[in-house]
């Protein structure tokens, strides 16, 4: 009996060991990110995109390197650079060589300039940030390091694509501008109002105004000077619940302009907003939904939809992000040597399923993508969002946006 | 000119749905001395409620339904959770308020996820009333408006017209008394609480369609609430009212106007420093009103604190 009761014992501790081996070789990420808060919504749907990324298009066609799995573990960073910094460590800690992050500016310049002190100080544990969403431009620019690569195209690649569509509309007169007060929301600002100098001196600024981040319960008195201002149509990069209160607020007290918008999709926002932000609200963002890139992408989002019912696709970048890093890895041969994976990432041309080619620039690791500018309606919808008949459709690409853009990136390779 | 008018209505409003919370909040204090942390998380119970009847049955049920389950809820709370806390002190009752606003916080996002919910302002309210030099003001506020203060209206009648209302007031002050001529002060002490996290459902209904119905909604809201009970004076309802209105008041006109820290300074005498931009104070040169806006409350909380630590109508010597 007692021998038996040791056997068990013997081959329970095997099995243990033998399964966090194979745990051990899989290719984590770590997702540092809002999963509470008033920014959890957009979190959690970023969180769901990579898990289903990673399962689609790497695990369930056999993984990487004779069949390394893909897996996205989720840290909780509220949206504070600080526990961003402590979730980081905790990645590190786990073993945890890949980290992906988006939401906020504020928690990215933290993170990259603390991934790159870690990388120089311990060469043995370097890791790769891989930045989906996280849009202020100095980020590929005088914070640039080798270790961060942008997915998303940046703040003043997306203002030059708006810029463009707002001069060529001639019932613009009046833009207002405002946006959260942090560096992504500064950034914003100071593109739109040096572009529209430029691309149309005739269109005047009538406000540039910045709010608190999250912290905002009403948005009534903005809504009100954007009316009181005159203003023609109005240009945010709010993103998570700010969008939604600022939108709501101005279509409600009376602004019947347009609203250029960077994130005014998904999360719940669609929906929301509904009949009332119908060829009102646009949106500049790299991967048309209506009408979709390919095949092969309706395919996906069929199938997200089938694990995900009441889910949306509204960044497409992040399977980019995990298809671009699956072939770099494959490229590389190893997941362990970031070096070698970040060397195949730089400079990789990628065809996207989403539609068109990604070029990862090498001088400044920005993402090179088309960009499209969609209007929220509810016409000539394939795939809508939030399950409400609403989505984004089309109406104008710019294909491999920014190619030439300057930059002011000095990049020091290992 | 027009522009102060349209920001008395904005700020009218948001007052008053600030009344509505710390109103049952500021009652329920002054009855069982609970500062009562999950109260702000009742608000977001009414939104979600209402938004969920309002699927089946429209606006106008869930505006009388959700205050209803989010006021037995309320009541249940403090039958079963807080009068048995009650008994270890201030201390374990704070934690266990603290607790539940944790909770229900939970519970909603399992319930209901993380998105924000399409809940939104009935087709009957859903048109502008009128409109002021191009700024329109929805049906649906002056609604909110006029909600409120029937609210505040019933409230002040009940509590200083009727019997039931001596009695609240009597068992505010000497409750062993009260008890000693044969009222239930135990079931008083549940009513109040349940009218009063009803109170802040009602206002989680009516806020939900313009505020946003999501699950940060209670955080956003919970401290300033404190805060408006504290500058009207605990236990005061005219003070909630008066303070409510305040805090309004002053936020929306300073988000409506960009007074720069520089102008205010000048004004008073104090001249912009040469070589701005090397200044260490040049941030606090920079500023302009909206982005302190949020923050004047908190400034006049504390001034309150110092000069009058009872509140504006508050009571007690302390």
């Amino acid at each position: 009996m007692k021998n038996i009761t040791k056997l068990g014992a013997v081959s329970a501790l095997s099995l243990i060991i033998g399964a966090s081996a194979a745990f051990a070789e899989d290719i984590k990420i770590a997702f540092i990110d809002p999963l509470s808060g008033p920014f959890a919504s957009t979190g959690t749907n970023g969180m769901h995109q990579f898990e289903f990324a990673t399962k689609y298009m790497v695990n369930d066609k056999g993984g990487l390197l004779d069949g390394k799995k893909m897996e996205i573990v989720g840290f909780d960073n509220k949206t504070s650079p600080k526990e961003s910094l402590i979730q980081l460590q905790v990645a590190i800690d786990q073993g945890i060589r890949y980290i992906v992050q988006g939401n906020s500016s504020g928690v990215a310049n933290a993170l990259t300039e603390a991934i790159e002190k870690h990388n120089k100080r311990n060469p043995d544990s370097r890791v790769l940030y891989m930045n989906y969403a996280a849009v202020d431009p100095a980020l590929t620019n005088d914070k640039c390091n080798f270790w961060h690569f942008r997915f998303d195209a940046n703040a003043d690649i997306k203002m030059d694509a708006l810029t463009d569509v707002i001069a060529e509309n001639k019932d613009i007169e009046k833009v207002y501008v405002i946006g959260q007060d942090y560096s992504f929301g500064k950034a914003v600002s100071a593109a739109a109002n040096s572009m529209l100098k430029e691309k149309a001196p005739n269109i005047e600024v009538v406000g540039d105004e910045l709010h608190p981040i999250g912290k905002v319960k009403d948005f009534t008195p903005y809504a009100r000077k954007v009316v009181a201002s005159g203003a023609d149509a109005l240009i945010t990069g709010n993103w998570g619940a700010d969008m939604l209160g600022l939108g709501k607020s101005v279509i409600e007290n009376g602004f019947e302009g347009p609203i250029y918008t960077y994130y005014a999709a998904g999360s719940g926002m669609t929906a929301a907003f509904g009949e009332s932000g119908k060829d009102r609200i646009r949106l500049i963002s790299q991967g048309a939904i209506n009408p979709i890139g390919s095949e092969e992408a309706r395919d996906l989002y069929n199938a997200f939809l089938e694990t995900y019912p009441d889910g949306n696709i509204d960044q497409s970048r992040i399977f980019n992000t995990i298809g671009m890093l699956a072939q770099a890895i494959e490229e590389a041969g190893t997941a362990d040597d970031v070096v070698a994976v970040a060397n195949a990432l730089e400079g990789m041309e990628y065809e996207s399923m989403w539609g068109g080619k990604l070029f990862m620039r090498p001088d400044d690791h920005q993402l090179i993508q088309d960009m499209h500018i969609g209007v929220h309606t509810d016409e000539d919808i394939e795939f809508d969002y939030d399950q409400s008949g609403f989505g984004v459709k089309t109406e104008s690409t710019i294909e491999m946006a920014s190619m030439d853009s300057p930059t002011t990136c000095e990049m020091k390779r290992p | 000119m027009d522009l102060i008018l349209v920001n008395l209505i904005d700020g009218l409003v948001t007052g008053l749905l600030l009344f509505m919370l710390s109103a049952g909040l500021t009652l329920i204090f002054s009855m069982m001395g609970v500062l009562n942390f999950a109260h702000a998380s009742f608000y977001m119970l009414g939104a979600y409620f209402a938004y969920q009847i309002s699927l089946a049955l429209g606006f106008w049920m869930g505006l009388l339904i959700a205050p209803l389950i989010v006021g037995v809820i309320g009541a249940g709370v403090e039958r079963y959770g807080l009068r048995r806390v009650h008994q270890y002190g201030h201390v374990p009752e704070l934690i266990f308020t603290f607790g539940l606003a944790l909770l229900i916080e939970e519970l909603v996002q399992f319930i209901w996820g993380k998105n924000q919910m399409a809940y939104n302002v009935p087709e009957v309210l859903d048109f502008t009333a009128f409109a002021i030099s191009g700024n329109s003001i929805p049906a649906f506020k002056v609604f909110m408006i006029f909600v409120s203060v029937a609210i505040f209206i019933g409230l002040l009648f009940v509590l200083t017209k009727t019997r039931v209302g001596m009695i609240i007031q009597a068992a505010l002050s000497y409750p062993r008394t009260v008890e000693a001529l044969g009222h239930n002060v135990p079931l008083i002490f549940m009513g109040v609480f349940g009218v009063g996290t009803a109170l802040a459902g009602v206002a989680g209904v009516i806020a939900g369609p313009v505020l946003g119905t999501f699950p940060g909604m209670a955080f956003v809201l919970g401290s300033i609430v404190f805060v408006t009970i504290v500058i009207g004076g605990l236990g005061s309802l005219w003070g909630a009212l008066v303070a409510s209105l305040l805090i309004g008041w002053i936020t929306t006109f300073a988000k409506s106007y960009n007074i720069e820290m520089e102008s205010i300074l000048n004004a008073i005498g104090i001249s912009t420093p040469e070589n701005l931009s090397d200044n260490p104070l040049r941030d606090f040169w920079a500023l302009t009103s909206p982005q302190i806006a949020d923050i004047l409350p908190y400034i006049l909380m504390v001034l309150i604190l110092i000069f009058r630590p009872q509140g504006l109508f508050g009571k007690r010597d302390s």
